[in-house]
């Protein structure tokens, strides 16, 4: 399997500012590859490393074995999505689309005939002499993604490509992305803070945090077997047990994380009081506190609910405790 | 839609408003007329007479062709540098974050707030001491001074609005920085460059202050005309080319006015 992109120590530094520090990526060639983190974690600067707008200030980048640092960005075959679309607006749709096939020479008709392949291949036919700015927010999207994929590049970098729809388009694009990367066997590369839409849709999960990467892996494992404190808790409402609680407990004096549906109530676990009930249709979620820490419960529908400030005792498997590395 | 439609306006609002106009442009209106007059001493009024004598009187002037064409030259040269100069320091500020760039944008917003007296004693004071003789190049270099703030002014505003992921996308498609000047940016601010270079070109046109300090013994038409005013010698001449000189400002004003109206107008600053 070989590379589409791949970070040899990479850093960029911004005066004292580490943007990112010491970095070591691979992305396989055909993978639909997420970085996911908070804001300020160091994704964009790594996506914005692989389209070449920020040149590292040690290490190698490599895009498809080719040493890429160094390498302009017209000179790349990346191409980036970005997060505010960045279509131009003195152009009609169709003008996008075939910009980077006007700049590399193509002829207008032949440039033209792409552009209308891309488009339908977007699912916006017909729209080509319409201005940016008579596009909603989601046609916008899809052109810019079509202005993208119609260089047929290696790399197709995506910077929070549904952040700014609203929920139910949000879902239909990520399905649409998701089939249209399967379709072109295209390398995706997207950056997001939303971990719902990184677990949802990529092969393999990057996790950022302060310009390193915590822990790399697929969906699965990432949500399974947090390697870290501070994965747990970004990726999903897992619970968080102290060394403290843990030794009480009788397991190893260390940090460990236990999802809210590993729990379930019992007749001879540990005790607890439920502070909050909360019905979220498909599941019943409980805030209880056991030994002054608060956790998450998730029950299945159907199953009976206690009442708030009853005394109820609680029991998981010992397989579903899971050390972590440290708290941070 | 207007909200207010069908409302009226208080007369005593209207008188007003008819008033400040005619104020403003009654004065224009005696101008044209004087330039028809017989009478070439003083300006009398009404005119005993009406002749247009003095548009041929005024075409065989040789002094009023050599003010003309250096006010030309000087107006189209001082643009010309302007645009260069005043989109180049408008990119730099707007585009990218370096030291002083805060300090920088204001040195150059300085000449338009400066008066034009200081600028025009500042510069001669500078020639003199480099010993650089007066020519159509110091009054260039003096009108350069404010022209390249009106320029910039307009640019910087444009490009603020112009987001800079449009240069990033124009990289990542593949365009080099030439093809993304020319194809992207250009496009974006070429209203806002046409709307500058135009204020440029009237600024320099009619700048008297610093063109009495940087011209040496060469007269642009503004010169001339406060010279002919002073020396009173077939004073209608003045007016006849006063008159020129607004007709031939006015239209492309009125074009620039119409080319950047569909897109979203930046106001020049005034000097």
């Amino acid at each position: 399997m070989t590379s589409a992109v791949r970070f040899q120590k990479v850093s960029r530094h911004f005066g004292s500012v580490r943007a990112v520090d010491g970095v070591d990526l691979d992305v396989a060639s055909g993978e639909f590859f997420a970085m996911l983190g908070p804001s300020g974690s160091g994704k964009t600067t790594c996506l914005r490393l692989i389209a070449g707008f920020e040149q590292p200030t040690a290490g190698a980048i490599e895009i498809f074995g080719e040493r890429a640092d160094g390498v302009p960005p017209y000179r790349r075959n990346v191409n980036t999505v970005f997060q505010d679309y960045a279509l131009f607006p003195h152009l009609n749709i169709l003008d996008n689309v075939a910009y980077g096939l006007m700049v590399k020479g193509v002829g207008t008709a032949e440039r033209h005939r792409e552009a209308d392949r891309a488009l339908e291949l977007v699912k916006l036919p017909g729209y080509g002499t319409r201005k940016p700015a008579q596009l909603s927010g989601g046609q916008r999207q899809r052109v810019a993604l079509a202005r993208a994929l119609v260089n047929k590049p290696k790399v197709l970098l995506l910077d929070e490509p549904l952040g700014a729809l609203d929920l139910k388009l949000r879902e239909q694009m990520q399905e649409e992305l998701k089939s249209l990367q399967r379709a072109l066997g295209i390398t995706f590369v997207f950056v997001t803070h939303d971990q719902g839409e990184a677990l949802s849709m990529a092969d393999r999960v990057a996790v950022f945090n302060n310009g390193g990467i915590v822990q790399q892996g697929t969906p699965q494992e990432i949500y399974r077997l947090p390697k870290t404190a501070f994965v747990a808790d970004f990726v999903g409402s897992s619970n968080l047990l102290s060394p403290d609680l843990m030794a009480l407990l009788g397991g190893d004096r260390r940090w460990a994380s236990l999802r809210p549906e590993a729990v379930r109530l019992a007749g001879d676990g540990t005790e607890a009081t439920v502070e909050n009930v909360s019905f979220l249709g498909a599941a019943t979620r409980l805030a209880v506190e056991m030994h002054g820490t608060k956790l998450h419960v998730m029950l299945p529908a159907g199953a009976d609910v206690p009442g708030v400030g009853t005394r109820v005792r609680l029991a998981w498997n010992r397989q579903d405790i899971h050390y972590m590395d440290d708290a941070a | 839609m207007r909200s207010d439609r069908g409302q009226r306006s208080p007369i005593l609002l209207k008188l007003f408003a008819a008033g400040g106009l005619l104020f403003l442009h009654l004065p224009i209106l005696l101008i044209f007329v004087y330039a028809f007059t017989t009478e070439e001493k003083s300006f009398q009024w009404p005119p005993p007479g009406l002749t247009t004598r003095w548009f041929a009187v005024a075409w065989n002037r040789p002094d009023v062709w050599s003010a003309m064409a250096l006010s030309v030259q000087v107006a189209c040269i001082a643009t010309a540098i302007a645009l260069v100069l005043g989109t180049l320091c408008a990119a730099a500020v707007s585009q990218t974050k370096f030291f002083g760039r805060e300090v920088i944008s204001l040195l150059v917003i300085l000449p338009i707030a400066l008066p034009g007296i200081i600028t025009g004693i500042a510069l001669r004071s500078a020639f003199s001491l480099f010993d650089i003789p007066f020519s159509v190049w110091t009054i260039v270099l003096g009108h350069a001074t404010f022209c390249v703030v009106v320029v910039y002014n307009n640019a910087v505003a444009r490009f603020r609005r112009t987001s800079g992921s449009l240069i990033e996308a124009s990289m990542d498609l593949g365009a080099d920085g030439f093809q993304t000047f020319r194809h992207v940016i250009l496009p974006n601010i070429g209203t806002a460059l046409l709307a500058g270079g135009m204020l440029a070109f009237a600024l320099s046109f009619d700048e008297v202050i610093v063109t009495t300090f940087t011209g040496g013994q060469q007269a642009t038409l503004p010169i001339w005309m406060l010279e002919e005013l002073i020396r009173p010698r077939q004073r209608p001449v003045t007016n006849v080319v006063a008159m020129v000189v607004v007709l031939v400002t006015f239209l492309p004003i009125l074009a620039a006015y119409y080319l950047t109206r569909d897109g979203d107008q930046i106001a020049g600053s005034g000097k």
